[in-house]
């Protein structure tokens, strides 16, 4: 990397364990099971579970043929039937149709292991149908999945379409658990900061848990916690992403810390790659601006070309230890370096074709508040010319984001251009962002204070029972531009910027705004706790807390903090944490619900989706 | 699960109505009960529920002693927490009777306890019960007030596609728009025709007037792309030529399928783009757009032409464009248009440095060395003559301008 880190920052405590804990508790599922079985497996959990226990892992607890749970007939002759499953109820509902043994007289055992655990919402589904005493059901406590080092997700990406836009609170529970399995394993925590009404649930729940559970005095590795709700923060998601992994997300989309380079990177079939700190090359490169990669690969391979050519000068003996010991380290090296090469050339050739330059231009006008008419006519443009609907959704939720809404003749008109471009059935989408606050039109001038009072007295009322749907997103008035002052968020733009060299947490998004979510964590981190920052939280609409345990003794542990993402992370934040790390001697360790980018938090909004709730 | 919480409510409701003889014991135990008939303030109640609904998380989630059955008789006396989960657990698989737990008062206060306690899914599993137990309007009624209730029962009703249920509520709260809900099964239709009469159906739904035009487009659009299909399919099949179907595009696709196949039309056809930009109120900007785009493909420069040609009042014709001309040239690139129709265009970008950078990019040399002779910049022509190619006509050009001695460079 082109910046060290400070001498004295703590190590990082060793994740791998979640993997053996929760692999054990698979196979100990699994051997309640005698014989052979056929698992089936939902196609959203099946890269989980290959980090976790692979095939003949799986195979050697008589694990017969695996299947990807689809809905369609069970074709499968095996008197044993395994499903591992999401407690979601279309696809129990799927299981039973798959049941037409019954009818047909057929009788199979049916085992359904629900993951993360049970709902009984879906139990119920089972006791309608008349089969909930022919299905048996398990729950597999598999919270936490390690990303990398330093990253942890939970990978729940329903999380935030069931939360935020549904109003559901089923997760929450779960984020609790997987905070407590954290505590047991590596607290205990003694410092928990937060902000935002889900995060302030899952400390409850946690907090629960850990009264209801056993207390053991540990030494602990991690001491503090920061839980951040994503609607905190709706700003950085929506910015497009200039940091290596960021991009490689947007373009090819990183899943569960695996990317599938397609034939345009490798020229010869399609690649999967694991992409994480294992990756020599891809470590050096993957917080960097995108704008030094290239220096840096070709730096490298100077560098890997220095390597071989040692061997020049090599006698036999030499030669020998220079091919059981390195050989093999350098081909290694040069085969990923050939690979993030291609990858770099093929994200440079996509970019340049989607008028990127002019994107990144809108984007920091509407960041910065300047040039929003010219912002707008281009967003008109793009809407106009059907360039990339997705494109032009985040546009327009960044643009009222920003602007604490739309002018209601932009509204109009650029909703009106929308449909027209882009199907008329996006007036569910347009619902949807309008419910969350990210599209929004600007209440009418006269009428704005006496709006503002009411549900300003609603915010403050504290049985939250009292705001109806329609209320909700007003309440929560974005505030961009108040907060962007008061906390520094646009540096200013006289002073060159170096990106090789970064000086605060802006570099990620090319100089032009440290994101709000990381910003806030370094500040509560200094100030320990939120004293000084009131005007801040009273813009976010507060939720903030702050809770020290008794332990008044300074320990190494506080300085390695676990940051929760509930609702989703992007990985241009990661990179800041871990910028933001090494600045200040903390370590961060990243935990999401899951890992998100602008296109993965406006799919989960899209409203044409025939089924979807 | 039902089961379970029958019994529960019973053995709790049977507790705490003898909670007077055991006010100590409640006071000092580390079980705080539930209290109906508590008159401490709402907070308090709700905290203690909130360890009372744990308690009922416990109970439901270690149900691994399904198989014992006993009959267990409770005396009245005190017990600890501990025996008193014990006791609940072996109650798990008693059919005990309802009499007990049924008034609407003890329903909503067990559903506040839960909504206090943040778990979705206790949540939905006491609205699953009380959906059973309750009638609709009741249900409704007592939920309208109840904000993260509501929202669990809805998120519910949409999972297991109870569009009814979920329609009757909509319908019955004020503060939603079931309107849109109601509009949204239009996705599940697959048959155009059914579908179309579908949307008809829809425009009568109390929407607000920009949505009502908004679904009335969606409507008339449906109609006519099934006219235009039908009509086009059946001319096709004496042609090879496989066309895009154009059912439930949007709009702006469908004008470019009428751009592309049907532009010369007259505009009293169903396809004609002319009437299409009349009958949708199409902007100028968005047809000029759409048409340049389909004539681009085609490679139908002269229509394309056609678009920008305006005459004003002395009879002149211009060129005239609601989109910048840069923004023209890269449209008309991206169909690889051929550098003599590029030029044209390229030389009507008014800034002299985009012109010139656009030139440059497309290899329109005489715009190039026009520019720089406007401009008398010596240094930058000198420096294009590299970049063309020897001995062409370009190089000529631009030999004869450098030898000039009229022109009075600045560099």
């Amino acid at each position: 990397m082109a910046h060290s880190a400070r001498r004295d920052c703590p190590e990082l405590p060793d994740f791998s364990l979640l993997k053996r804990l929760a692999r054990d508790r698979l196979i100990y599922l699994l051997e309640q099971l005698p014989g052979k079985k056929d698992l089936f497996i939902e196609a959203d959990l099946m890269s989980s579970l290959d980090r976790i226990a692979n095939v003949s892992t799986l195979k050697q607890h008589e694990v017969d043929k695996l299947y990807k749970v689809e809905y369609r007939p069970v074709v499968s002759t095996s008197d044993q039937l395994c499903f591992l499953i999401r407690p979601r109820i279309q696809t129990v509902k799927w299981i039973y149709v798959a049941n037409a043994d019954k009818a047909v007289g057929r009788l199979r055992k049916y085992h359904i292991i629900f993951t993360p655990q049970k709902f009984f919402a879906c139990e119920a589904v089972l006791e309608e149908q008349g089969i909930f005493g022919d299905v048996t059901t398990d729950e597999w406590s598999f919270y936490l999945l390690p990303l990398d080092d330093d990253v942890i997700s939970l990978e729940l990406p329903e999380f935030f379409r069931d939360n935020f836009l549904a109003g559901d609170q089923r997760w929450v529970r779960t984020a609790g658990s997987a905070l407590h399995l954290l505590h047991t394993l590596y607290g205990p925590f003694s410092k928990v900061y937060g902000i935002g009404r889900f995060s302030k649930m899952a400390y409850e729940s946690w907090r629960e848990q850990v009264e209801e559970g056993e207390q053991r005095a540990r030494q602990a590795e991690i001491g503090t916690v920061f839980l951040i709700d994503r609607d905190v923060d709706y700003v950085t998601p929506l910015c497009s992403q200039v940091v290596y992994e960021g991009l490689v997300d947007d373009i090819f989309r990183i899943k569960c810390g695996c990317v599938e380079f397609g034939t345009e990177v490798t020229s010869d079939k399609s690649l999967k790659v694991m992409l994480n700190s294992q990756d020599k090359v891809f470590n050096e490169i993957r917080n960097e601006h995108f704008s030094n990669v290239f220096g840096l690969l070709s730096q490298k391979a100077r560098n890997l070309q220095t390597a071989y050519d040692k061997r020049r000068g090599m006698d036999i003996k030499q030669m020998k230890t220079f091919v059981s010991d390195e050989l093999k380290g350098l081909k290694q090296e040069h085969r990923l370096l050939s690979l993030h090469i291609s990858a770099s050339e093929s994200i440079m050739k996509k970019k340049t074709q989607q008028d990127f330059q002019e994107l990144l231009k809108t984007e920091h006008s509407l960041l910065e508040g300047f040039e929003i008419r010219e912002s707008i006519c281009f967003l008109e443009e793009h809407i106009i010319r059907q360039v990339n609907m997705m494109e032009s959704l985040r546009l327009l939720c960044l643009l009222s984001i920003t602007e604490n809404g739309l002018l209601p003749k932009d509204y109009r008109s650029l909703k009106a251009h929308f449909l027209q471009s882009y199907g008329a059935e996006h007036l569910l989408t347009f619902s949807n962002l309008r419910q969350l606050g990210l599209l929004v039109e600007q209440p009418a001038g006269e009428t704005l204070t006496v709006m503002e009072s009411r549900v300003g007295k609603l915010v403050n009322d504290k049985t939250a029972g009292k705001l109806t749907g329609a209320f909700s997103s007003l309440a929560k008035k974005s505030n961009f531009r108040a907060l962007s002052r008061k906390l520094n968020l646009v540096p200013k733009s006289d002073e060159e910027y170096d990106l090789r060299v970064p000086r605060d947490m802006a570099y990620i998004f090319s100089g032009a705004y440290v994101p709000l979510s990381c910003k806030l964590v370094e500040q509560v981190l200094e100030r320990d706790g939120w004293t000084g920052l009131e005007e801040v939280t009273k813009l976010l609409n507060g939720q903030e807390f702050a809770v020290t345990a008794d332990s008044s003794t300074k320990s190494d542990a506080q300085r390695i903090v676990i940051v929760v993402f509930l609702g989703g992370c992007t990985f241009s934040e990661i990179s800041a944490l871990r910028f933001l790390g090494r600045e200040k001697g903390y370590k961060f360790i990243v935990v999401t619900t899951a890992i998100t980018n602008s296109s993965r938090l406006i799919e989960s909004l899209l409203g044409n989706i025939k089924g979807s709730d | 699960m039902t089961v379970s919480f029958q019994i529960f409510f019973t053995l709790f409701v049977q507790m705490m109505k003898s909670k007077a003889d055991e006010e100590d014991y409640w006071n000092s135990s580390k079980f705080k009960a539930f209290t109906f008939d508590d008159e401490d303030d709402e907070f308090s109640t709700l905290k203690e529920s909130k360890r009372t609904v744990n308690s009922i998380r416990c109970l439901v989630e270690e149900d691994d002693d399904k198989e014992e059955v006993e009959k267990v008789s409770w005396n009245g006396e005190p017990v600890s927490s501990k025996t008193l989960l014990w006791l609940l657990k072996q109650m798990f698989s008693i059919v005990v009777s309802l009499e007990k737990f049924r008034s609407l008062q003890d329903k909503l206060l067990l559903l506040d306890s839960c909504v206090a306690a943040h778990d979705g899914n206790v949540i939905t599993a006491v609205l699953i019960y009380l959906k059973r137990t309750l009638s609709k309007e009741v249900l409704f009624r007592e939920l309208e007030p109840r904000q993260t209730a509501l929202s669990h029962l809805i998120h519910y009703l949409t999972e297991t596609r109870d569009q009814r249920l979920l329609l009757e509520l909509y319908t019955c709260l004020t503060c939603f728009c079931f309107q849109l809900l109601q509009y949204k099964e239009h996705l599940s239709i697959a048959d155009e025709n059914k579908r179309r009469d579908f949307l008809k159906s829809c425009l009568s739904l109390p929407f607000s007037p920009e949505d009502s035009s908004h679904v009335q487009d969606h409507y008339t659009l449906m109609e006519r792309q099934v006219i235009i299909e039908t009509t086009d399919r059946r001319a096709e099949r004496g042609e090879k030529v496989e066309r895009a179907l154009i059912l439930n595009m949007p709009l702006i696709t469908t004008l470019s399928y009428c751009c592309l196949y049907h532009y010369s039309e007259s505009e009293g056809t169903f396809s004609s783009p002319l009437n299409i930009r009349q009958t949708f109120k199409i902007s100028e900007k968005q047809f000029f757009v759409t048409a340049l785009g389909a004539r681009a493909k085609l490679k139908a420069w002269s229509d394309v032409d056609a678009l920008f040609t305006s005459r004003n009042w002395l009879g002149f014709t211009r060129k005239k464009s609601p989109l910048g001309f840069q923004r023209v040239v890269d449209i008309l690139q991206k169909n690889s248009a051929p550098t003599q129709v590029l030029q044209d265009y390229v030389a009507l970008v008014d800034d002299a440095e985009l012109r010139i950078t656009l030139a440059q990019k497309h290899k329109c040399h005489d715009i190039v060395i026009n520019t720089y002779r406007d401009l008398k910049d010596r240094q930058q022509l000198l420096g294009y003559r590299g970049k063309v190619e020897r001995g062409s006509g370009e190089e000529r050009k631009i030999d004869e301008l450098l030898n000039n001695l009229q022109i009075r460079w600045k560099n």
